[in-house]
């Protein structure tokens, strides 16, 4: 009796499956056609083999050559060639897992506290090999500071933040040179008025923008060459985007930034040149105005209109 | 019966809409209402045995007396136990004492008797009510009951008499320590207790007796038990926490699975194990090289308990250390690395201050799991009650004393039993606002960062 009615019951249930089947077949449709257009395109660059645009500028700082990164065997960055000038902001920008903040954190040696990952090709940094064996990476990223997604204050208090790297780096020989570089840096990073009362309360106690303009200041303190963003504004709401957008203009006067973002405006905005990434293959690299007016490339032209990504 | 009951409940409630294909007339699933028909038919039935098991025996003892003859129903109390508990043996079978006389063998079928008799109208019954609670169930099964909400309410009702076991047990536990305890305060003034320098709890059990003092200052106990877990603290802070930094930060993969599991291995030991070797190789051990430097070191001393209790401790304490620098999230190693910190840098000046409320509560736990420790103390730290802060010199805790005084004979309510309860009491009290206070600091650390 009782397996009776369970086989019955379950005589009930194909209708509404039907229905889930129904709704999942588009979709599993799509997904197989965007396949297809992925791996084609995939083809298309093999193909090409080539970035387009100019990967070479002017007075380059931070060169990298043949540039590859492997995750195990995950192949994350494949032969990527890019110079980035001293004086310049540069927008990393792609598909979601195409490989830019693996580019980004190669730039500063982040990579070499993930176990499984492995960086060939050169990276040179005003001309030294950074990946040579007697470069330091400590020292490394003192020159090539890194501002992360999320805002990641230390929970000590606003002073200590900014102090941080100075410290340990012994910047300052007495309190007040020490006084004199924390008032700067905050002052540069826009947040200075904000907190200039509170700098014994924890930088943990601010807002996401201020948390974020915490961290560009605890950043410029140790006074870098490369500033490192990746995805700065990701976490944060408009108007606190427009700030940190116009401290990176003014910021670009004295150092190298580069840049991830996912928003082609803020892109348009603050960087001079844009990196196209797509699948670990740097697809194109241009002026600004060129990649959004003009871009030489197929996949380019589809993720700056938005139909990849 | 219950599971026939299930799939009688659960028919009948799809044969009620007219058949399966009208199931979703029903309230809930068909199979709610054969669990609702199933705890109909368990429930009752089971409460009914539960009852009679406790009740049977006196029942049945009662009824036995009844049958004895007069005398012997007018012997005093105790008496009266022991011939019960004859009766009761032979009729098991058992070795009796005293002779076999015709009234006890008479008193001995009797019981059987009625054992037997009990056990069948106990059988009857919950069959019967097991059949009856089905029944009901079955007359109540509507398409509108609403059987999910009822098991749903049942269900919840056992896992609040669950839980509140374990709840009820701690207070009932608390409740006799403290009673107890306000005994024997009503028989040594509190402040001798608590503040008295001597310790010797011999008290008369005879009045002729010589060399029985009887003084309950428990000073010395708890300077013996301070020391005992100053030392052990001695050496499992430093050595376990160095042991969560390394295993957190630097240590391979590799590394990191073998010795996690080792070192779980070590907080598995049971602490007799660890009794008897502080007791056999580090107190010896001590003593000898305490000796070659000249100094003055009992066979039983403090130092040697603390340190195999410190031992002991260093698990727990590397655990909880390592689970609050694990809990310190990754951006803020990152954040550290990318300002150009090195390794260490970024230990101690980042992650050791984010992580320290958390490593400070893990201490305080451990502070209290090293001063309710009894049995390697008991071993190896010997039973005088010394009133010294001297670590080679055999010293005494509170837990040991316990021991001390609840082993070996004498009177339930004299002095020296009441005065365990009351240390008992206190390091209970003590405890406890350790550990409120340990798990308090962790649980806020935790808040921090989600
Ligand atoms: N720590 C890691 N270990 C293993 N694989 C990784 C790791 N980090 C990234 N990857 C892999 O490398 C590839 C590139 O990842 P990456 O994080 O650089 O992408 P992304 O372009 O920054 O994406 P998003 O825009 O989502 O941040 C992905 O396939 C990812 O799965
Ligand atoms: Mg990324």
């Amino acid at each position: 009796m009782a397996r009776m009615t369970e086989s019955n019951s379950s005589d009930e249930q194909p209708p509404s499956m039907e229905l889930d089947a129904e709704t999942e077949v588009p979709t599993e449709a799509a997904v197989a056609a965007n396949g297809a257009q992925l791996a084609l395109a995939e083809e298309q660059i093999v193909d090409i083999g080539e970035t387009v645009g100019n990967v070479r500028c002017e007075d380059p700082y931070v060169v990298a050559e043949n540039v590859n990164v492997f995750y195990g065997d995950n192949h994350a960055i494949k032969d990527v060639t890019l110079e980035i000038s001293k004086k310049e902001v540069i927008a990393l920008i792609g598909p979601s897992g195409c490989g830019k903040s693996t580019f980004l954190r190669c730039l500063n040696r982040m990579n070499d506290s993930i176990e499984t990952a492995r960086v060939s090709g050169d990276i040179s940094l005003g001309g030294q090999d950074i990946y040579s064996k007697e470069f330091d990476p400590v020292a490394l990223r003192a020159r090539v500071g890194m501002v992360f997604q999320k805002p990641n204050p230390f929970p000590k208090s606003i002073y200590d933040n900014v102090a941080y790297g100075p410290r340990i780096h012994g910047l300052a020989n007495d309190r007040a040179e020490l006084d004199e570089i924390v008032h700067n840096s905050l002052e540069r990073a826009g947040l200075l008025k904000e907190v200039k009362d509170r700098m014994d309360e924890p930088g943990t106690g601010l807002s996401g923008g201020q948390q974020q303009r915490l961290c560009i200041a605890r950043t410029i303190a140790v006074n870098p060459e490369v500033i490192l963003m990746d995805e700065p504004c990701s976490a944060l709401d408009p108007i606190a985007t427009a700030r940190i957008e116009d401290l990176m203009d003014e910021l670009s006067e004295d150092y190298a930034i580069v840049i991830v973002t996912h928003s082609m405006q803020q892109a348009a905005r603050v960087s001079g040149r844009v990196a196209y990434f797509h699948l670990g293959l740097l697809v194109e690299v241009d002026e600004t105005d060129k990649i959004f007016t003009n871009p030489q490339h197929k996949l380019t032209e589809d993720y700056i209109t938005g139909r990849i990504g | 019966m219950s599971v026939a009951a299930f799939y009688v409940g659960r028919s009948r409630s799809i044969a009620l809409v007219g058949g399966p294909k009208h199931g979703t007339e029903l309230h809930s699933l068909p199979g709610y209402y054969g669990y609702f028909t199933a705890i109909w038919c368990l429930l009752p039935a089971l409460a009914v045995l539960l009852a009679w098991v406790l009740l049977e025996p006196r029942v049945v003892v009662a009824m036995v007396i009844q049958g004895l003859p007069a005398e012997q129903q007018a012997l005093s109390p105790g008496e009266l136990d022991l011939l019960i508990n004859n009766i009761q043996n032979l009729a098991a079978g058992d070795a009796v004492s005293g002779t076999v006389d015709a009234v006890l063998s008479d008193a001995a079928q009797r019981f059987l008797a009625l054992t037997a008799l009990s056990r069948r109208i106990l059988a009857i019954l919950t069959l019967g009510l097991g059949g009856l609670g089905a029944a009901i169930a079955w007359r109540r099964i509507r398409p509108d009951l609403r059987a999910r909400n009822r098991v749903e309410q049942i269900v919840l009702l056992m896992l609040i008499a669950a839980s509140s076991i374990a709840i009820f047990t701690t207070v009932g536990i608390v409740l006799s320590v403290l009673f107890e305890a306000i005994r024997f305060f009503q028989q040594v003034p509190v402040t001798e207790f608590l503040f008295g320098l001597n310790w010797s709890p011999q008290t008369a059990i005879r009045a002729d007796q010589v060399g029985s003092s009887g003084s309950f200052g428990a000073v010395p106990l708890f300077t013996g038990t301070l020391l005992i877990t100053a030392i052990a603290m001695f050496v499992a802070v430093p050595v376990g926490l160095m042991t969560a930094i390394y295993l957190a930060e630097y240590s391979s993969h590799r590394v990191r699975s073998i010795a996690k599991p080792l070192l779980e291995v070590l907080a598995g030991i049971p602490t007799v194990v660890y009794g008897f070797f502080a007791a056999l190789t580090v107190a010896p051990w001590v003593r000898r090289t305490g000796e070659s430097l000249g100094l003055e070191v009992a066979s039983e001393s403090a130092l040697a308990a603390g340190l195999v209790m410190g031992i002991m401790i260093i698990p727990l304490v590397s655990s909880l250390s390592d689970d609050a620098i694990n809990a310190v999230p990754s951006a803020m190693r990152d954040g550290a690395l990318g300002l150009g910190s090195t390794r260490s840098e970024t230990m101690t000046r980042v992650i050791l201050p984010a992580a320290l409320p958390g490593i400070v509560g893990g201490v305080l736990l451990a502070v209290s799991r090293a001063i309710g420790e009894t049995m390697i103390v008991v071993m190896a730290a010997g039973l005088a009650a010394n009133l010294t802060a001297n670590p080679f010199e055999a010293v005494t805790t509170v837990t040991v004393q316990i021991v001390t005084l609840l082993v070996g004979d004498q009177e339930f309510d004299s002095a020296k039993t009441l005065a365990a309860f009351a240390l008992g009491l206190m390091l209970f009290v003590v405890t406890l606002i350790l550990n409120v206070f340990g798990l308090s600091v962790v649980r806020k650390y935790r808040e921090q960062y989600d």
